[in-house]
């Protein structure tokens, strides 16, 4: 059973223009499981939804979003009771933007209170010295911090916590080679014993090398889940559309971008949402949006994928 | 028309020495990269470029003569967080054109889509609002761009789409680019010559 199932999840923001409302969905169907043991990554266009999702799953969204679907954890809905109790024990973020921290606790104290196994400063050291934070750090509050220093104090928080779940939102940006590296060898060696994580960033390469799977974002939908073995050479074994454009733009494959950009959630184009970018598209893709099938020991969004 | 920066040095009041000693002197036309380990001083040495900070040691000069203090600055810099660097109660048409008038050139190389030009700043992505920014820093009197990880926080398609369009405005321009970027595949699609900030600390 997976430890954590999205089936459907839409998200809504209500907006107000002078004294209208006005309700737009900008995520309209994610689906997403992750297993115990596993990590894995989520990639996909800038603004496609992949924050919001982890924020739907910690209960953090802000109060003029609503949300639809279904979120279960270990197999029963997670409620925001139970998020409530969850959150930061059993499932952790390790949030996209700093600005997470705690503004009046020193960085160390904050690291101390997530500990759940052994002695609370020593666990913080270690970890600390693990993401090459000198020991003055831990006595720093957060606007002493370069933008790095916050990234790994907000990593260091999670990975001390004991969760099931890591949900990681762009846990590397600004970071150097080597604590990247360490950071993602944390993850996997997490995973290893147990824990579920979900890897979202944008630095496709790196999650390659310690994801398990990978799920691919547009436009508020997931477009494709396939095992990262699938991700060399030309593509050809990437089942959908966009994820193949992706991975050619690469620096490192062909450097060639697709043309167009991502549907904004107030005009969605009928049918499917890849349509007008599509060299595949056909009349047929225009008329309904595609449902999420398995195909080759993955799952794909798109008619015509083979 | 170079710009030339001349042994910059710089620190924060008496703190140790983020770097010393730095030279780079762009030609026209020239693709430079800068790399270096978080906190290295890197995005410090880019404002000192683009005028917004002053050395404490060494001179940057363009054309010959120091930095213009008013005007059009013919050094424009590029931030990695769009949201940043643009007024959200404005909307996208007055950010646009707040320096100049970016012509439909322009425009359509970053793929702008005219509709946008009526939303308001929250109500685009990051990778939109950077191309709005990308257009605004491309003003005809634009002669080197400052691009500080410019692209870090975008997807690759819409990474590698602000790039091409950057690079073929510049070579048509003949304007000078510095690039900054922990990413070394892009360095190497980009760049004709790194300087690494290890050098100087
Ligand atoms: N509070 C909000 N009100 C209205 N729209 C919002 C709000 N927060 C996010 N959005 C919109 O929801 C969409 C998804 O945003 P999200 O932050 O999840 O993107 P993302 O996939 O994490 O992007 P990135 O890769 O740039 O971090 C975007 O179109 C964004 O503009
Ligand atoms: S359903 Fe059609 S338009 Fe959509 S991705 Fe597949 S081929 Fe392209
Ligand atoms: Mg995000």
């Amino acid at each position: 059973m997976p430890i954590l199932e999205v089936e459907n999840l839409s998200v809504s923001f209500k907006q107000y223009t002078g004294l209208k409302q006005k309700t737009h969905k900008v995520i309209s169907s994610l689906n997403v499981t992750l297993e115990a043991g596993e990590i894995l990554a989520v990639v996909g266009a800038s603004g496609s939804g992949k924050s919001l999702l982890a924020h739907a799953i910690l209960g953090i969204l802000p109060r003029n979003a609503s949300i639809c679907g279904v979120i279960k954890y270990a197999g029963e809905e997670l409620t925001p009771d139970r998020q409530t109790v969850l959150r930061g024990k059993e499932i952790a973020l390790v949030p996209q933007s700093v600005n997470f921290l705690d503004p009046l606790m020193r960085v160390g104290s904050q690291v101390r209170t997530s500990v759940k196994n052994g002695d609370a400063v020593s666990v913080q050291r270690e970890v600390f010295e693990r993401y090459h934070l000198r020991q003055e750090v831990e006595k720093m509050y957060p606007f002493q911090l370069s933008g790095g220093m916050a990234r790994r104090t907000l990593l260091s928080t999670a990975m001390v916590s004991g969760a099931k779940v890591i949900i990681a939102d762009e846990p590397t940006p600004g970071l150097d080679p080597d604590v990247i590296k360490e950071a993602l060898n944390n993850f996997r060696e997490v995973a290893d014993n147990g824990c579920a994580v979900m890897l979202i960033t944008h630095d496709i390469e790196s999650a390659l090398n310690i994801a398990d799977k990978i799920a691919v974002f547009y436009a508020g939908t997931t477009v494709e889940v396939a095992p990262v073995e699938n991700f060399k050479g030309h593509g050809e074994e990437i089942r959908h559309p966009y994820s193949k454009a992706l991975w050619r733009a690469l620096p490192q494959n062909d450097f060639i971008p697709i043309p167009g950009s991502q549907p904004h959630p107030s005009s969605l184009p009928a049918g499917c949402l890849f349509a007008p970018r599509c060299v595949m598209a056909t009349p047929e893709c225009r008329q309904v949006q595609p449902e999420m099938r398995k195909l080759r020991g993955g799952m794909v969004r798109c008619i015509h994928a083979t | 028309m170079q710009l030339e920066a001349k042994d910059i040095g710089f620190r924060y009041g008496n703190g140790p020495w983020l770097f010393q000693g730095v030279n780079l002197t762009l030609e026209p036309g020239e693709i430079v990269g800068i790399t270096g380990p978080s906190g290295c001083g890197k995005t410090t040495f880019c404002r000192i470029l683009a005028g917004f900070e002053t050395p404490i040691e060494g001179t940057v000069t363009f054309n010959s003569a120091p930095l213009p203090k008013k005007g059009y600055h013919p050094v424009q810099l590029i931030f990695q967080h769009p949201e940043k660097a643009i007024n959200p109660r404005w909307k996208m048409h007055k950010i646009l054109n707040e320096g100049w008038k970016p012509n439909k050139e322009v425009l359509e190389l970053l793929g702008i889509d005219r509709e946008w030009l009526e939303r308001w700043p929250n109500e685009l992505s990051g990778g939109e609002l950077q191309r709005f920014c990308v257009a605004r820093a491309l003003g005809p009197n634009t002669r080197f761009l400052i691009a500080d990880e410019m692209t870090t926080m975008l997807d690759a398609i819409t990474q590698t789409q602000i790039w091409h369009a950057v690079i073929e405005i510049a070579k048509k321009r003949k304007m000078g680019i510095v690039v900054v970027t922990h990413e070394s595949k892009l360095m190497q699609r980009l760049c004709q010559r790194v300087i690494d900030f290890n050098d100087f600390s």
